[in-house]
């Protein structure tokens, strides 16, 4: 039971579509996972899979009114947050779910100073004299390893570089100790050295917070040195998921394999990459079956006809393919 | 003239591009320099791949425009198939461009919405060569084919394809009229990861094929180590290292590239190493620091760093290194 309680978020059966005029785009279809207290779960997947979509549908962020959330459960400690009204809603979003996005650029006010933003975010938890709120907000800058807070508070953002605003994003989302993170690629944007600083410094937070965090990135490294498991999406679905050791040495879904070995590796010289051919298929028309048979080495015709059910391998490891069905 | 067996085909010689920082709209009074490329010496032979890496505003670009001659540099020569560029004029500037092309990082950006693809592929021959129509036409359809694009998608516009067809339009465009070098800025970190295998895989296909060189500018070190023979690794405008890329990935010397090498993400979570881990950012280029660029963020900088300029020494017959520890 112990493991039971650990447990800070779960989904089960999330469905997002989009209503179009053209049809209806399941940008996530189906998709359940959890994530436990002071964990790390990689979301990996290409643009246009639904990794994305899935972490607004867990903030009910979808974009109204062409988007909905038509089916699942948002379990938040057990609370279902499809349930809630916009107005508890707003005092979940930021205080007990927050999240970082990919461009600080774009998710900070040019016209605030930063100080005013960070008061603005933590207002939403305390409500002080001003005076303790200036505090609060040196704080929180000092918490992300910005040097001289007392002076970078009255900065705006044009003034700070894009690792410095990135910090300055993560104080915010921080800065109510929220129970999950939610980072959307939140080093795309960023150069390799500062990158690893920014990955270091949420460890450490973590490590201090017993916060959980759901990592959303197209990139296996990222994966290999932030998460603890590990999900796979292939349009609109979560076709494995894993431990993250599991998922590198014994990929079992063959999108998951093709993707590994189509990055190249620092460590190795390879004279030639594995690529996997054509593109991804539009969610508005999705093939019947598997959605990755048209693309898969492996496929047979049971894979064009029919959706492969879920197969455990190991230890809390599973993978959509019917190549783990005995009949195979 | 007798082009000797062994002249490269780019020689960069000691090549500087400062960028003049003004104040005030009317008198534009100089306040300082902006040493985008400082002092930076390498060649390029025929059909290899040199790779080049930094952080932003390490001055890779602005090199890269250099070779273009889309900027004119302050100092230093550029010196391709033995002439240097800087003295072309008229019929022998489009020659150098049909020469020397280039593809860039964001296919969404990099291709005109309004025009056919026939059109921007054709657009550097019907610019720089008097071909007549229907060599154009022939010759068009035939590049198409070899970027793997079916030569009846000629008539279409750009947003009718993906991002990895719109990048393989970009290399045909580049390709068209036969050049010796083709520069390559990110050509892959703007795609999906299923795809940048595609790309880079047809690149270096296109290399064995048709004996073309490229100058590759990446900031994914993975990258470059599967698609260049030889790689410099620039700080600050200044190149701090190169070399044979096995050697130099094998065997990174300068303090900067090691770090560059442990802040590069893993390909196996066992395989994480961070033995160097920067503080700090880079410095802005308007003043960099005294002696050593990177002395400010070095972890084994010395009391010499800060007051001297290291030289670039040759350690190996194909790899250098600008560092007192050597």
């Amino acid at each position: 039971m112990e493991a039971e309680t650990d447990v800070v978020l779960e989904v089960n059966d999330l469905q997002t579509h989009f209503f179009t005029r053209l049809g209806i785009v399941k940008a996530v279809d189906g998709v359940s996972f959890n994530v436990r207290k002071g964990e790390t779960l990689g979301i990996v997947g290409e643009s246009g899979c639904g990794k994305t979509m899935t972490a607004r549908s867990l903030l009910r962020l979808v974009p109204k009114p062409s988007g909905r959330i038509v089916n699942g459960q948002i379990l938040l400690k057990g609370e279902d947050l499809l349930q809630k009204s916009e107005k508890e809603m707003r005092s979940i979003r930021g205080r007990r779910i927050s999240m970082i996005m990919q461009d600080p650029q774009t998710s900070l006010n040019p016209l605030f100073t930063i100080g005013n933003q960070l008061r603005e975010a933590l207002g939403q938890e305390y409500k002080e004299t001003s005076k303790n709120m200036a505090q609060r907000a040196i704080d929180a800058l000092q918490s992300v390893n910005v040097a001289a807070p007392e002076r970078r508070i009255h900065d705006y953002p044009f003034q700070m570089s894009g690792g410095m605003k990135q910090r300055v994003v993560g104080a915010i989302a921080m800065s109510c100790e929220p129970d999950i993170l939610i980072a959307d690629e939140p080093t795309t944007a960023l150069d390799v050295t500062i990158q690893l600083q920014y990955l270091r410094l949420l460890k450490e937070i973590q490590a201090n917070t017993g916060l959980a965090i759901i990592f959303i990135t197209h990139d296996f490294g990222v994966v290999a040195r932030m998460c603890d498991r590990v999900a796979v999406m292939y349009a609109g679905r979560i076709v494995e998921q894993g431990p993250v050791r599991e998922i590198f040495d014994h990929p079992s879904h063959p999108y998951t394999e093709a993707l590994i070995a189509s990055v190249p590796k620092l460590e190795e010289q390879v004279d030639w990459l594995y690529s996997i051919e054509g593109q991804p298929p539009l969610l508005m028309n999705l093939p019947e079956g598997c959605r990755f048979a048209p693309r898969c080495p492996a496929a047979r015709d049971r894979c064009t006809a029919e959706y492969p059910s879920t197969y455990s391998i190991g230890d809390s490891h599973t993978a959509d393919c019917w190549r783990m069905d005995p009949a195979w | 003239m007798v082009i000797q067996a062994s002249e490269p085909l780019v020689r960069v010689d000691n090549l500087k591009k400062y960028f003049r920082v003004t104040k005030g709209l009317v008198l534009m009074k100089t306040v300082g320099y902006v040493q985008a490329v400082d002092d930076i010496s390498f060649t390029i032979e025929e059909g290899e791949t040199f790779g080049l890496v930094g952080e932003s505003g390490c001055g890779k670009t602005t090199t890269s425009k250099l070779l273009l001659r889309i900027e004119t540099p302050t100092d230093g020569q550029i010196r391709v198939d033995g002439e240097d560029i800087q003295a072309f004029k008229g019929e022998n500037l489009k020659e150098y461009r049909t020469k020397v092309g280039a593809v860039f990082q964001d296919p969404w950006s990099s291709l005109s919405p309004r025009m056919r693809v026939r059109d921007i592929v054709a657009e550097p021959l019907v610019v720089n060569r008097n071909m007549s129509r229907a060599d154009v036409q022939s010759r068009v359809a035939e590049v198409l084919e070899q970027v793997g694009l079916h030569s009846q998608q000629a008539d279409n516009y750009p947003h009718e394809f993906s991002g990895g067809q719109r990048q393989r339009i970009a290399v045909a465009s580049a390709l068209a009229p036969q050049p010796k070098l083709i520069i390559l800025d990110e050509p892959v970190s703007a795609l999906d990861v299923s795809i940048r295998a595609q790309v880079m895989n047809l690149l270096k296909e296109l290399q064995q094929q048709y004996n073309v060189a490229f100058l590759l500018i990446a900031h994914n070190l993975a990258t470059v180590r599967y698609m260049a023979h030889r790689t410099a690794v620039m700080y600050l405008g200044e190149i701090v290292e190169q070399g044979e890329t096995e050697s130099l990935f094998k065997d990174p010397l300068h303090p900067y590239t090691k770090a560059l090498f442990s802040a590069a993400l893993p390909s196996h979570p066992d395989l994480i190493r961070e033995d160097i881990v920067l503080a700090g950012e880079v410095p802005s280029p308007l003043n960099p620091p005294s002696g050593c660029r990177f002395h400010t963020r070095c972890p084994f900088a010395m009391e010499k760093c800060s007051t001297e300029v290291p030289e670039y020494k040759q350690v190996d017959s194909d790899h250098g290194v600008s560092c007192f520890l050597y």
